[in-house]
């Protein structure tokens, strides 16, 4: 059959729903555990929003989906936001007062054009926002949240990685580089060309040792960047690299002291330009998964004062398909009955009610269902004035017959505390 | 093996023409003079060519009903902006038909800086007959705000009054008018030999190729980018601003411009020349400023503020509301002249009467997918929405619409005055939509301006009583 899923979009199927939703639940938890308050955009988002200049690189930009709306009249565009953290951001600009902290979070999809329709348009995202704090315990505070989400999902070896956009700008500045100069070479560092940062090493020869220790070294540890900052301050005289080395090194001294484990790696690609501080990826088994940054400059531009701020995203379709050791644990419990009797619907349903409050997942049997699939199933039998209840677990190949959906469902209760209490 | 060859009309038709000539291909019905759109080749019976506007060669060489076009660059990089991943060969310069497409803003803005643009507060507003390749600029230009003009014509027209800026082609080597003046150059374009990515890749093409080839001081494709020099600024000449108290008029340029301004007459209105600036005409009426444009353009811009009043078509009215329901665009007069029926056609050969024989064929899977071609892009979507004549997929033409029947589309929805071109290219009309005059339009939302609107109501009435007398 020919497909008529539109190229590079996917659906989701019960099984990666029942993911998703495990994702979506773990991530809501750990949020909503660290005190952080659910948020949610529109889809639908001006263009101006993401061509305001710090925002997004042109080479991300054309590929936005934009397009006039019904009022179009006035020849602005709009977008299927491509980003989560910008419309983000315009969220608290507009609803929340100045200058009041906020930690967001939120879960939703965003849309960018990709050629070959080999890899996805539309992507989902879980999203942490700290807003109104400068301090290098926020950004530490959102690595660790990023990190408890991970771990509680089952995603074994994730590897941080640490760069530092403020330390790139500071290096550019001091390069005598124009500002345009510097902004094309910054956004093509995050782009990930690393090609452009050997370039302009090679074409700064007196500072192509300090240069070769920033953009080579892969350091893993707060001494590292004690002795980089040496180094670059002995090449560099820079008010600016000063206070973004110090800012690197007091999160990562953090980090230390947290136990959390990283590596230093200013040109790991594939970043926002919005971001003026710290900038964390995460990785697993070679797998990028996600990451974030500091963006202080993103809400003064979108005109809600001076506020800094920094955030993190995971990719929620691709971490569904990482959790392999989980799997849906709801108890489920087959109901069959013989439909000929008459009023043994009534005594279904209130039965799979009754399962239902206590927890479990009750499923009337349609006729069509594979008794295999389940590990409890219970048949309805006799006249509504004197049922009976037969209760088979598939598991064990037991039975056990009762008089009364309470007898039925105490049996279940016992059965899952003695395995539960079982070694 | 036929071969397919989409050749264009308007500027590159004679260049092309003599292009062809010096192949050797000994083509008929090519030229200037001719009114055919399917010309001949008696040397290669097997080609196929076919006459477009040039804005539509990339598209049907792109969408695979041709294996080589001609074209400007300009078109073929406009509509890689929009699609980028369009299945185009860019095969051969062929270094005729050289113009430039330079953004331009006013004079009196010509001694801003790039970086003037850059962090202008507020929308900077583009009118352009090349809206991707504009928002590629201002998206290179990291523009913070800006809005981008659709047009079919007379973008230079716009600045300053209605555009900050305007993206326009120009003839390699002729002036800027007296008004505008250059900001960036955006590309360079000359005549294009292009192919359908698959032709290209499956097929042989050479004996047309070869043919192409030989007759070409060809140069070597080079990859158009987005530039951001600054061309050499001209002196600055003082603003042609009109007071904002002014009702701003717009008349039709083309086919409308005559009998618009004929019957404009018959109202007393005489609209007078204006040789250093064409189109912005004067006129003999007291506190109204006029300007000339395509009418197709006017709903938009009588939507977005730029005029208060403007001569348009009924149907070019309907299809902009059909694209903007809540447009504060409503018509105020109809005025008579220039009527056309707007209507659907088919080729004499497909076997229909009706827009319902058209869904029966649907229906029972003799049409796969309706091709629908029109200008009337927003009309045609409506039609076939409302007539159930699904699947469909449009097919939007820059004029000279009827040649698209039958091979490159199946319905038409195209207007007709007297129906000779419709009988001349074989097709016949199954329905009609509605029958089109030219209106004076104006918006909903009323001017503040106490003396602006008095103008207006008096020329409003002004021309009420020529349609009366009429």
């Amino acid at each position: 059959m020919e497909t008529q899923r539109c190229k590079g979009s996917r659906d989701l199927l019960p099984g990666d729903m029942a993911r998703f939703r495990h994702v979506e639940k773990v991530f809501r938890s750990c949020c909503l555990g660290w005190g952080y308050q659910e948020v949610r955009t529109p889809t639908l988002e001006y263009l101006h929003l993401f061509t305001s200049t710090g925002t997004l690189t042109p080479n991300m930009l054309s590929r936005v989906y934009s397009f006039l709306d019904w009022d179009g009249w006035s020849g602005e565009r709009v977008v299927l936001r491509p980003d989560g953290t910008i419309p983000a951001a315009r969220l608290y600009v507009e609803n929340f007062p100045q200058a009041q902290p906020a930690k967001l979070f939120y879960i939703e999809n965003v849309f960018s054009y990709e050629e070959t329709g080999r890899e996805s348009r539309e992507r989902w995202q879980c999203g942490a926002e700290v807003v109104g704090s400068a301090r290098p315990l926020a950004d530490v505070e959102l690595i660790m949240l990023a990190l408890e989400t991970l771990g509680q999902l089952g995603i074994k070896e994730v590897k941080v990685h640490l760069s530092h956009a403020g330390v790139i700008r500071a290096v550019l500045k001091e390069l005598g580089l124009s500002p345009a100069q510097q902004s094309e070479l910054f956004q093509r560092v995050l782009d990930g060309d690393t090609e452009a940062m050997s370039r302009m090493v090679s074409a700064s020869p007196h500072l192509r040792n300090a240069m070769s220790l920033l953009f080579e070294g892969k350091g893993r540890s707060a001494g590292h960047l004690q002795n980089l900052k040496i180094t670059l301050e002995r090449a560099l005289l820079s008010p600016h690299l000063e206070a973004s080395m110090n800012d690197f090194i007091a999160i990562a001294q953090c980090l230390t002291e947290l136990g959390c484990e990283y590596q230093v790696d200013i040109v790991s690609g594939r970043s926002f330009e919005y971001y003026t501080g710290i900038i964390f990826r995460f990785y697993s088994k070679g797998e990028r998964l996600g990451g974030g940054g500091r963006y202080n400059d993103l809400i003064p531009l979108l005109g809600g004062g001076d506020i800094p701020a920094s955030g993190f995203a995971l990719p929620l379709d691709r971490l569904i398909n990482l959790i392999t050791d989980w799997q849906d644990k709801a108890p489920r419990v087959l109901i069959q009955s013989d439909v000929s009797i008459t009023g043994i619907h009534k005594l279904c349903f209130e039965t799979a009610g009754a399962l239902r409050r206590a927890g479990y997942v009750a499923e009337l049997d349609q006729g069509h269902a594979k008794t295999s699939d389940y590990r409890w199933v219970l048949a309805i039998k006799g006249e509504s004035a004197k049922p009976a209840f037969l209760l088979t677990d598939k598991a064990g190949g037991k039975s056990l017959r009762a008089d009364s959906a309470a007898e039925i469902l105490k049996a279940l209760q016992t059965a899952d505390a003695t395995k539960a209490s079982s070694p | 093996m036929q071969l397919k060859l989409a050749l264009p009309k308007g500027n590159l038709l004679s260049p092309t023409s003599a292009f062809l000539q010096r192949t050797g291909l000994e083509l008929s019905c090519y030229d200037g003079q001719s009114r055919s759109y399917r010309p001949r080749c008696d040397k290669l019976p097997e080609l196929f060519l076919k006459v477009f506007h040039e804005k539509d060669v990339p598209i049907q060489v792109a969408v695979g009903n041709y294996d080589l076009g001609i074209c400007g660059r300009d078109w073929v990089e406009e509509l890689l902006a929009k699609y980028p991943s369009s299945a185009l060969v860019k095969v051969l310069d062929l270094n005729y038909g050289k113009t430039a497409l330079y953004v331009a803003c006013s004079k009196s803005d010509s001694s801003r800086s790039i970086d003037y643009w850059q962090t202008k507060p507020g929308t900077i507003r583009i009118a352009t007959e090349y809206p991707s390749l504009a928002e590629s600029f201002a998206l290179s230009l990291r523009l913070r705000r800006f809005s981008i003009f659709p047009l079919w014509g007379a973008a230079e027209a716009y600045p300053p009054e209605n555009a900050d800026l305007a993206l326009i082609s120009l003839p390699t080597g002729n002036p800027f008018n007296q008004t505008l003046s250059p900001v960036s150059m955006v590309l360079s374009s000359s005549a294009l030999l292009i192919a359908h990515r698959t032709s290209w890749d499956s097929r042989d093409l050479s004996p047309l190729l070869r043919c192409l080839h030989s007759a070409s001081d060809a140069k070597e494709i080079t990859i158009g980018n987005i530039e951001g020099q600054k061309e050499g600024v001209d002196e600055s000449l003082p603003s042609p601003l009109r007071p904002d108290s002014a009702v701003r008029l717009g008349l039709p340029d083309g086919h409308l411009q005559g009998p618009a301004l004929e019957f404009l007459g018959r109202a007393g209105i005489t609209i007078q020349n204006n040789p250093p600036d064409p189109r912005r005409p004067g006129t003999n009426i007291e506190g109204i400023s006029t300007k000339m444009v395509r009418p197709q353009d006017m709903p938009l811009q009588v939507a977005n503020g730029n005029f208060d009043l403007a001569v348009t078509g009924e149907d070019w009215l309907l299809n902009h509301l059909c694209r903007f329901p809540s447009s504060p665009v409503k018509q105020i007069l109809r005025l008579g002249f220039g009527k056309v029926r707007v209507v659907a056609v088919v080729s004499k050969q497909l076997p229909v009467d009706s827009p319902q024989d058209l869904r029966e064929l649907l229906r029972k899977g003799h049409l796969s997918r309706l091709r629908v071609a029109s200008e009337y892009t927003d009309i045609a979507d409506k039609y076939a929405r409302d007539n159930h004549l699904s699947p469909y997929r449009l097919i939007p033409t820059w004029g000279a619409s009827e040649v698209f029947l039958p091979e490159d589309a199946d319905l038409l929805i195209e207007n007709v005055q007297t129906g000779r071109t419709l009988a001349e290219h074989n097709l016949k009309v199954i329905d009609t939509l509605f029958e089109s005059s030219s209106c004076l339009i104006g918006s909903t939302h009323t001017p503040h301006d106490s003396y602006k609107l008095e103008r207006m109501n008096s020329f409003i009435h002004t021309l009420q009583q020529a349609i009366d007398k009429s």
